[in-house]
């Protein structure tokens, strides 16, 4: 879809762009990334003629595009920018109709494109589409800027570090909105990025740039495993870190805040406990802080009317999974996952509660790894 | 005594009112094409506007009544002498915010512009004069205002306007009559600027407003 043959260009002295050649199939996302200067953007630009190569060609489709206007190949190659650059002078329906607009589509098929697109990225069309850029919030702002490039329907969009000034959390949501109506619509992308993560995370081929030179061309899968330099595995050093830390035990994971019970508790208090505590069941020791096991609000309810039974103790239950304090947090998560219970008990080697693994502390390790500390 | 003055001065304060406002009104008319005209052009080559418009600043400093003084030796008295003087003068602030505001475009609106597919003259007509147009019209209600006090002047050379008026006043010591050209040149003033604040809120967008003076 997307080939250079051996582009050069040059600024002064100062060579961006060292010959390079690739090529990128057809409703591929490709992601150029390197550090500052390496050549990247000048890479991305040039696919647009926003800069012009010294030497070498470039084709879209088998269409060399030296030879198009370059006003009408724009027109058919969506383009998002960093700083969005949604224009303040129109509300968010013009912005997104700008490039039909110049294709001189009829009004009203503007207006259905703008309605379907704002479905697409689910802010309504009669809520947004008059509203002007600043009264959006960053993302919002940087999704128009998205359905802005989408609008002709070009088969090829260019993206130049679109989520850079955007916080994690939205970052991450764009990325998978983007991923989704990319494999969606079948659209060749071209994505530039500094951050790793966000390669690894959208790309199909992520091509590693470095002094105008590519060093590795690569599915993000296999850059991860046999990275070809070290300043590429300095790229992912995040990861790679996080590869070798040491593996992490239940304990890293643990809460400590347990509603507990023992086993001669009776079992009316118990329900009262567990009513106060809006819970469904009770971990249940003996007198000496050892585990019991699990009493539950449904197999109180299961007794029969009358029934004679005083204490909790004939009621427990040993089903619930168990893991250890030292045990490997992987095992640990695997116990709460395969089962269908919601926690793991989590005991001390002497067979006292040390506490208990919830789903919510996965959800929280997860978020950890993706995000690092500051979640 | 106010109403027997107004009695008797009321017709020739219309008619003067009526000529300074047409002197004004066209006078700024030429100006703002040519200063827009002259603006965008600059704002295409900046390098030369570092040098021109400091030229035509320093020729703004020469006193209007020495330029009318020496237009009328040339043109006689005619009141194209006013106009072109009078539009000569306003020139220059529409030039320089028409100018200051297209250079201060940023520099992605204009990117994002030409990477959606649009041609230089759209990118101009869309994007970049829309967006300059809050300092441009500051640059044009400054105009409007100093030329409704310069067209004063045209009574230098005998051709009328209120500046007729203040200029018989003080010559005949007759303060009212300084006043009867005075006071409607004001309202004039503050008229016509209210006018181009409401011209500007038809024209300019509300995102635009907020960060306009």
């Amino acid at each position: 879809m997307i080939r250079f043959e051996h582009v050069r260009k040059s600024y002064g002295d100062k060579q961006v762009l060292k010959g390079i050649s690739f090529h990128i199939a057809e409703g591929e996302l490709a992601v150029l990334i390197g550090p500052s200067g390496c050549g990247k953007t000048t890479t991305l630009k040039t696919i647009n003629r926003l800069i012009e190569p010294d030497e070498g060609r470039v084709y879209i489709g088998n269409e060399d595009i030296a030879q198009t206007d370059p006003v009408q190949l724009r027109r058919s190659i969506g383009y998002v920018i960093q700083q969005i650059g949604l224009f303040p002078n129109m509300n968010v329906e013009q912005n997104i109709c700008v490039v039909p607009h110049l294709l001189k589509y009829e009004k009203r098929k503007m207006r259905e494109r703008a309605h379907e697109l704002l479905e697409m990225v689910g802010m309504p069309y009669d809520e947004y589409a008059r509203k002007y850029p600043h009264e959006l919030s960053g993302g919002q702002q940087q999704r128009i800027g998205v359905l802005r490039a989408l609008a002709a329907s070009p088969p090829v969009v260019l993206m130049d570090e679109p989520f850079g000034a955007l916080d994690p959390v939205t970052r991450a949501t764009l990325q998978d909105e983007v991923r989704s109506l990319q494999k969606k619509l079948n659209k060749t992308i071209v994505f530039v990025t500094h951050d790793m993560d966000e390669a690894l995370n959208m790309a199909d081929k992520i091509i590693f740039m470095d002094a105008g030179e590519i060093v590795q061309m690569a599915p993000p899968g296999e850059m991860l495993e046999h990275p070809a330099s070290d300043l590429i595995r300095s790229f992912m050093g995040k990861r790679s870190i996080a590869e070798q830390a040491t593996p992490q035990t239940a304990a890293d994971f643990l809460r400590q805040n347990v509603i507990t019970t023992y086993t001669d508790a009776r079992i009316r208090e118990s329900v009262e406990l567990m009513a106060r505590r809006n819970v469904d069941t009770l971990v249940v020791m003996n007198r000496d802080q050892t585990y019991a096991g699990i009493v539950s609000i449904a197999d109180i309810d299961r007794l029969e009317k009358g029934s004679t039974m005083q204490t909790v103790a004939p009621l427990l239950r040993q089903s619930n999974p168990v893991s250890y304090l030292d045990e490997d947090a992987h095992v640990c998560f695997e116990k709460l996952l395969s089962g269908n219970a919601n926690y793991v008990v989590v005991l001390r080697r002497d067979n006292t509660l040390a506490g208990i693994v919830t789903k919510t502390s996965i959800a929280k390790a997860l978020a950890d790894a993706v995000w690092g500390d500051a979640v | 005594m106010i109403l027997h003055f107004l009695e008797l001065y009321w017709r020739r304060i219309v008619t003067a009112f009526g000529i300074h406002l047409l002197y004004v009104l066209v006078s700024v008319a030429i100006a703002f094409v040519i200063a827009l005209a002259l603006g965008i052009l600059l704002s295409r080559i900046p390098r030369w506007a570092n040098v021109i418009l400091p030229v035509l600043s320093v020729l703004q400093t020469i006193p209007g009544i020495v330029f009318i003084g020496v237009l009328f030796l040339y043109n006689g008295m005619v009141p194209s002498t006013v106009i072109f003087a009078l539009a000569t003068y306003a020139v220059f602030p529409i030039l320089k915010n028409t100018f200051v505001g297209l250079i201060e475009v940023p520099a992605h609106y204009k990117e994002a512009a030409q990477g959606c597919g649009m041609s230089p003259v759209q990118v101009l007509w869309r994007i970049e004069l829309p967006l300059a147009m809050p300092v441009i019209f500051s640059g044009l209600r400054m105009s409007t205002v100093y030329t409704v006090s310069w067209a004063v002047l045209a009574a230098m050379i005998g051709l009328g306007g209120l500046g007729d008026l203040i200029y018989s006043g003080i010559s005949s010591n007759n303060n009212m009559l300084t006043l009867a050209g005075a006071i409607p040149a004001a309202v004039m003033a503050m008229l016509l600027s209210l006018l181009i604040d409401l011209l500007r809120r038809c024209v300019i967008p509300r995102s635009l407003r907020r960060d306009a003076s």
